[in-house]
This record gives C-alpha cells, structure tokens and sequence, in this order.
C-alpha cells in the first residue's frame, strides 16, 4: 500500500472507532462523567472540605488532576480492549486481516481510537471540574504531552488484553485487578509524602504513580517525582508494548490460526 | 498464461497436530468457474483460509495472479475477494458502513467506496436496508451483503466458501445469476458449495478435496463422463402392487406409482421401457434420483474409503 492508502486505511479504522463508542454513548461517555461527578461531590466538596490542604493546594485542587487522569487511564483501556476484543468476537476484526492493510496501521487505528475517547472523556471531566474548582494549567506542555501519551500507552495495553482475551471475562480481569487498585494506590487521592519511607518506596514502584504526578505538576506545578521519569517511563513503555503488540498480530496464534 | 490461483504442495498441520492439508496442488485458470467441493473437513476452508491469511500454511507456496503471497501478500490481498462461510461483520453496523468501511481498509477514498457501496447494496438487493443495522438482516441478506463487502475493491479473484448456505432456492438462483454475471465480466470465482447441483450448474472446472487431499482435479463435463451409473426414479401410470420385473437392470418398487432404477454405463434406457411396456406398465415422467455430480461425488469418496481399507 501506497503512503496514501494506508493514511485512508487508518483514517477509516479511526473513524469507525470513533463512530463505535459515540453511537453507544450512554455506555461509554455518560458512566465516566457520572462517577466522576460523584467523586468531585463526596471527595473534593464534602469530605474534602474538612480534610485541609494537600501538596500546598486544596483538596479539591489537589484531586480534580488525578481523577481526569484516572478517566483518561480507563476510558482509553476499556475502549480498546472491548472494541477489539468485540472484533474477535464477531470475527468482524477478519475485515481487516484480510485486507492490505499493514498491522501496524490496524494496531495504530485501534490505539487511537482508545486515545479519542480518553481524551473525550477527560476534557468532559475537566469541565465539569470547573463548577467545584478553579483550574490554571501551569505547564501546558507537559501536561497535553503526558496525558496524550498515557492514553497511547494505556490504549496499547488494552488491545494486547484484547489479543489474549478468550472471553468477555478476560476483558474485565486486567482492569478489575490490575487497574484499578494501581490506579488508586498511584496518588490519585492523596500525596506519597503522607506515606511512611517503606510505602513511598513501594508506591514508587506503580508506575501510575509518575503519570499521574507528571499530570498534576502539568496542572498544579507540584510533583511527588522528578516528572522526566514519568515521560522515560511512558515512552519506554509505549515502545515494549507496541513491539509486542505487533509481534502478536503478525506472529502470535490468538489471531490466525 | 498465469493462473488466477496457483496451489503448489500446500500443508497444514495444526498445534494440535491435525494434518488438515497434506500437500495438496491444483491451478485454477483467469476467468474459470471453479467448484472446491469436499465432506465437511475435508481442508477447503483451511485452503481458504491460507489464500487470505487467516491460516498460516505449515508449508508449501500459494499465488494469485503470478503474486507469491510470501512475497508480496499486500499485492495478492488487493487482488482478492473472500466471502467467508461463516458471518463475520459487526452486527451493529449499518449494511452501508460495512461495505464502503472495507473499501477504506483496500485504500480506497471514501467518494469511491461509497459509489461503489451504492453500486453493489442496488445489484444484490440490498439498497433499501442500507441504514439498517447488520443484526436485523435476514440470512440470505446477509450471505449477500457478505458478497457485496467482497466485491469493494473489485477484486480479480472471488472466492465464496459456501455462499448460499440456508438460503431458499428463489435468493439462490438469483445470487447464481449475480455470480454468472460477474464471472461473464472477466472475474474469477472458487465456489465452495454442499449444494452440487450449484456446483454442476454454474462451474467448469473441479478439485474434489477429502482428508487433507486432492482426490480429482478436472473438468465437470469430463468428470460427469466417468459417471458409470445413474439411478433414475419412474413415475407410472398404473397402480402398482409388486415390483415388476426389471430384466437386466437393477430396480425396486418405491411406491405404488414409482420405481427406482438404476441404468449402468452401456445400458439402453429404451430395453428398459420396452421390458415395462410388455408387463403392462407405462412410464410418464422419469428423474435423476440425486444431482448427476453428487451421486459421482459419493461413489468417489466411497473408492477412497475402500482404498483406505485396503
């Protein structure tokens, strides 16, 4: 394929990802939006309030960049891991193995397409953090590049999820057990300094714990880690996966037979 | 001249040690009509599998129109179209996007896949239900919205595994009309078919494939020519009570107003009417008991099988 159409090729897996998760809105853009309303109301506004202030800023302040950056981590996996785990299912996804499309372009479409709604997802949920708190991005570099590449990566690593996956309930294990529980022990809700030396240490080994950091020094200017760890580390990341994602595509036995 | 598909000693083995294809070869010519005809597991949807690279081959090498698909499978993928036994679109997507989506993934701009979209959802029947989503379809809608996603980027070779599968005989006859037609306009068709009466009817050339292996690779008319019997069901005018007697023939009384008799190759079907007529009996309408093909196809694999005996 030409350089042109294999940019078609792309554009209409993106588009058709798109087209995907924006038809089932109610499944995929409302939920995220509604928890996260809940955790600005009971967290931020209620329970915050009579915390104090963390990390130099209020509660409020403090939490709204953990928890656009937990919406964009499982919007972007989820989106992935079902939409491609749904095209084995169906054996829809034979539309593009049989076509000339290279896999990377296939894997690129479906990665973007997880990015597209992470990043839906997470503008929603900033503005909606706008009613409980006032917001000023100190660093917008920073922070459109680590939330950008945090998406990639989470996006990757729900489409390997999806290659392995034999069942539905293979999709839902990862983000249950995995996830989830990095996610909340990644500093999401409070700052590693409240942790004795043991606990920081541990939690230093999450690696949700740079993005999410990263994200906040981004919006806040504050950081439990030195931020050009958390963009070492996402970009490694991104490269093991992606190589291995298309190690499965082109040689693993969950796609061909 | 180079063929449309060129088989050369094609093996798969799969992980769980299943020979599916031992080594099998044949050619299929540019404009051909051609029936892969096999019992189930026989190795035609692995062979097909293989040619769009759902299968990887555990050896052997297979090109389409001269483009070795280990060397070059982008080219041989543009050059072919596959409609798959089974049904393998998203049944939440409207019939239109199905088809112009597949036409983006060949490259193609989205103005041409939607031309082209219109073009095949109005020739198979299916324009009125473009905005409907693929779960609402009939069977039969969906076998053809299958060929019309084939059809996308106008593909030199079509290959249709088991296209009218659960469709009644009105849609089937009319998708053997659509297929004819296509086939007239120089593109290539591989039909794998249970119905062989389809495959009598609209093929030219054969490979019978049974255990992973080709077993005959010829034409129809030549291969009909070796049909040694044939076993013919006649309607009588008068009731019958016993079976009468058939001469030389092997027959059976079916029911009261029919026979069943079959006629050896060099046997003259006018001794046998003649033998009827003396005993009182008069034929008025006669009819192959089974599809010429399928009774050759049966008596084929059962040499095999007695082969395999031996």
């Amino acid at each position: 394929m030409n350089s042109s159409a294999i940019w078609t090729s792309f554009s209409t897996i993106l588009r058709r990802e798109v087209r995907r998760f924006t038809r089932i809105w109610p499944q995929t853009l409302v939920p995220p939006v509604i928890t996260m309303s809940l955790y600005f109301v009971i967290f931020g506004a209620l329970i915050g309030s009579r915390i104090g202030d963390m990390g130099g800023f209020s509660y409020m302040e403090f939490v709204v960049p953990g928890l656009i950056m937990m919406s964009v981590i499982t919007n972007s996996y989820s989106n992935v891991v079902s939409s491609f785990y749904s095209a084995k299912f169906q054996r829809s996804v034979e539309e593009l193995l049989v076509s000339p499309t290279p896999n990377w372009v296939i894997m690129a479409g479906y990665v973007l397409g997880g990015v597209s709604r992470g990043l839906i997802v997470g503008l929603v949920v900033t503005l909606i953090a706008l009613f409980f708190t006032h917001l000023s991005v100190q660093h917008v570099g920073i922070t459109i590049a680590i939330v950008f590449l945090t998406s990639v990566l989470f996006s990757l690593a729900g489409f390997i999820n999806a290659i392995f996956a034999n069942s539905f309930d293979d999709i839902s294990i990862i983000p249950t057990f995995v996830l989830t529980p990095l996610t909340y022990l990644g500093g999401v809700f409070y700052s590693i300094q409240l942790l004795s030396p043991f606990w920081q240490g541990l939690s230093k080994l999450n690696p949700i714990l740079y993005m999410v950091n990263a994200f906040r020094y981004g919006v806040l200017g504050v950081s439990d880690i030195n931020v050009v760890w958390a963009f070492v580390g996402v970009l490694v990341f991104i490269a093991l996966l992606s190589a291995w994602g298309l190690h499965l595509m082109s040689n693993g036995k969950r796609l061909r037979h | 001249m180079t063929a449309a598909l060129s088989i050369q000693n094609l093996q798969k083995i799969y992980d769980n040690g299943f020979q599916a294809l031992k080594g099998i070869s044949f050619e299929v010519q540019p404009g051909d009509f051609f029936a892969l005809l096999g019992p189930n597991g026989a190795g035609k949807s692995t062979t097909i599998g293989i040619i769009c690279s759902l299968v990887r081959k555990t050896g052997g090498s297979v090109s389409i129109f001269g483009v070795d698909i280990d060397k070059n499978f982008p080219k041989a993928k543009q050059l072919l179209g596959v409609v798959p036994q089974e049904f393998n679109f998203s049944q939440f997507e409207k019939v239109f996007d199905i088809v112009a989506t597949q036409g983006g993934f060949y490259g193609m701009p989205r103005a041409l896949a939607e031309e082209r979209t219109e073009k095949y959802l109005k020739q198979l029947g299916l324009w009125d239900k473009r905005n409907v989503q693929a779960r609402m379809l009939s069977g039969g809608m969906k076998r053809r919205l299958m060929i019309a996603r084939a059809l996308i980027h106008e593909p030199r070779l079509l290959i249709l595994d088991e296209p009218t599968a659960g469709v009644d005989i009105e849609l089937r006859r009319s998708m053997w009309t659509f297929l004819q037609e296509i086939n007239a306009q120089g593109t290539t068709i591989i039909l794998t078919t249970h119905y062989l009466e389809e495959a009598e009817s609209l093929c030219r050339n054969i490979a019978i494939i049974d255990k992973g292996d080709i077993v005959e690779n010829t034409s129809i008319k030549s291969l009909l020519k070796t049909l040694s019997r044939e076993t013919f069901i006649l309607d009588t005018a008068e009731s019958l009570q016993g079976a009468p007697d058939f001469g030389s023939f092997n027959g059976r009384l079916v029911d009261e107003h029919s026979l069943e008799v079959t006629v050896e190759k060099g046997q003259s079907l006018n001794e046998l009417f003649t033998g009827l007529g003396a005993q009182g009996i008069s034929v008025v309408s006669m009819r192959n008991r089974a599809n010429r093909l399928e009774e050759l196809f049966v008596s084929l694999l059962a040499d095999e099988k007695q082969e395999e005996a031996r």
